[in-house]
């Protein structure tokens, strides 16, 4: 199931902006990696080049391969739509779709890709909310509208909602960033165990959960405003934090920056 | 804060009480100001007021009747105070609903184009087309299809071709609130559809479009509220009946503007009788319709 990314020389637009340089990196199936740097350096840009996100602003375009087990997911024989359904996303602000029921925002990538088995539906339905770790919270109340849930509850099933369509990698865009502590350990817990299954990739602000979660950790940077941000280094994400390579990635991560 | 919790604060200066008594000439000018406000909304509303006093006081006569709902003036003689007015009213739904019936999938179709694919020149175009369709006056959209459908293409004189002017009239009203209830879509709600696999149009048919439902039947409403009244289509695209016609494709026409025309050139008190009860009806009908518009967003506003 879960598969591996390959970023080869990956420069990303914005129209005539050249918002990213350069980008080679990999990320090991059943593994998380985590995207950490300073505001602006291109790290919600990059992970949303890895499912073709990227190419709905008007304008944007990417160079250089980003291969999904070997594949390039922007050969001219891909299509985005069969990309986005193998590679799946969570965004930094829950965003259940506000006229659906608990139980329709769950299925609704599979609803809308045409499956509707009642039996299959409610299956998966319990499964990935049991797989969120909301299954207990919400399953009395299926049918009311997904919106009235608390902003935890909503990113915990709007992740629920990205793996029913059972993705091979999952994309995550600071999905703790609107969360309090407890939430924010409920979802780190549910990394965890997401990781035996997916390829995670999660973009965060926050060093001690990039610490806590990742097994590798990717240092974006950013030399000037108006400038491509740059990946500075990737290594295992004891090695990030304990004996960094590059001195850039010690002042960050040391809050010695700028 | 000083003084509540009875700790010295030697850092800083005693400060002067933070509020202090408004001085008479700034209540002098609230009192002025309250007074103007209170005179302009008075200068509003009695006009409002007296038009509906009038029209119900006039018209209530004429719309209690059992007649009045139920039959039309089919050999009814001026002078009479008998018979009714629903070929009117018929004439008037009917005439709205197939407009309504054009103009909204148009209308839809056209605004999600503007919001979800629209880039570029033919979009300029378009918006800046429903903006000058917007600004066209309904004599002109009349007379534009009596050129185009009855003077060119030979068509006749029906209910049809009023519904085609109201149909121009509808159209950028329907468009322009679609597309601004589509735009408060937010862009995260597609972006979560694109993420889960979903294409485009499914996403803007199954997501979009129902997100925006609420608002954009409102609109609906409003526009249909709006073009009942017309009253220059109907004297310029069909004739007037004193009878009951249900076939919208042929022949003459009553609908409630038409039949108040008609009864102006009416000397008789009966005539003055219809007239008023006409107009309450109408009002009543747009009424009905905007109440609905109300409901159906009131029922939105609690599903979320
Ligand atoms: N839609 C867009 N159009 C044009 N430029 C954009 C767009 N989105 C982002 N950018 C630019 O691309 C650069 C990288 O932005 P990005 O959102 O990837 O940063 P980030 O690392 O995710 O920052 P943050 O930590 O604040 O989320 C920034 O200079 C930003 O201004
Ligand atoms: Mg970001």
């Amino acid at each position: 199931m879960a598969k591996r990314l390959d970023l080869k020389a990956v420069d990303i637009y914005y129209g005539d902006f050249h918002a990213v340089q350069d980008v080679n990196l990999s990320v090991a199936p059943r593994s998380v990696t985590s995207f950490i740097g300073p505001s602006g350096c291109g790290k919600s840009t990059v992970l949303r080049t890895l499912n073709r996100m990227h190419e709905e602003i008007p304008g944007a375009r990417v160079d250089g391969e980003v291969l999904l087990d070997g594949e390039d997911i922007y050969d001219r024989g891909s299509d985005a739509v069969a990309v986005r359904r193998t590679i799946g996303m969570v965004f930094q602000r829950p965003n259940p779709f506000p006229t659906m029921s608990i139980r329709d925002n769950v299925v609704a990538g599979l609803k809308l890709q045409g499956v509707h088995d009642k039996k299959k539906l409610d299956e998966v339905c319990e499964a990935s909310l049991r797989g969120a770790n909301l299954w207990k919270e919400v399953s009395g109340r299926l049918d009311k509208p997904g919106g009235g849930l608390s902003g935890g509850q909503q990113q915990r099933l709007c992740i629920a909602r990205a793996i029913a369509v059972a993705p091979d990698v999952l994309l995550m865009d600071e999905p703790c960033s609107a969360l309090d502590p407890i939430s924010t350990l409920a979802i780190e817990d549910l990394i965890a165990d997401l990781k035996k299954e997916y390829t995670i990739v999660i973009v965060t602000h926050n060093m001690q959960q990039a610490a806590r979660v990742s097994d590798q950790t990717a240092f974006f940077n950013l030399e000037a405003t108006g400038k491509p941000g740059k990946l500075v280094e990737i290594d295992d994400t004891s090695t990030i934090f304990s004996n960094p390579t590059e001195q850039a990635t010690e002042d960050y991560i040391s809050g010695r920056f700028g | 804060m000083a003084t509540d919790t009875g700790l010295e604060r030697p850092d800083r200066p005693a400060a002067a009480p933070a509020f202090q008594p408004l001085s008479t000439g700034r209540k002098l000018k609230d009192n002025l100001a309250t007074v103007l406000v209170c005179l302009a909304f008075l200068v509003a509303v009695v006009p409002l007021v007296w038009v509906v006093v009038t029209v119900v006081g006039r018209g209530i006569g004429a719309i209690v009747s059992a007649d009045w709902w139920g039959r039309s003036l089919s050999g009814v003689l001026p002078e009479s105070f008998a018979g009714g007015v629903y070929h009117a009213i018929y004439g008037t739904l009917i005439q709205a609903l197939i407009a309504g019936v054009i103009a909204v999938p148009i209308g839809i179709l056209a605004a999600v184009y503007l919001v979800e694919y629209g880039r570029g020149r033919l979009a300029k175009t378009t918006s800046f087309m429903v903006d000058i369709l917007a600004g066209v006056p309904s004599i002109v959209a009349a007379l534009f299809i009596f050129a185009a459908f009855i003077s060119i293409l030979g068509a006749q004189q029906s209910a049809f071709m009023v519904s085609l002017a109201l149909v121009l009239l509808m159209l950028p009203v329907v468009i322009r609130n679609t597309e601004e209830m589509l735009r408060l879509v937010p862009d995260e709600l597609r972006e979560a559809s694109y993420a889960l696999g979903i294409p485009k149009w499914k996403t803007i048919l199954r997501i979009v479009l129902p997100t925006a439902l609420s608002g954009t039947v409102t609109g609906i409403m409003l526009a249909l509220a709006r073009v009942m009244g017309e009253t220059a289509p109907v004297l310029v695209l069909v004739g007037y009946s004193q009878s009951i016609n249900f076939d919208p494709f042929s022949g003459n026409m009553a609908s409630l503007p038409l039949l108040m025309f008609s009864e102006l050139s009416n000397p008789e008190p009966a005539g003055q009788f219809r007239i008023w009860g006409a107009a309450l009806t109408l009002i009543l009908i747009i009424m009905i319709l905007q109440l609905g518009a109300s409901v159906v967003s009131r029922f939105s506003a609690i599903s979320k």
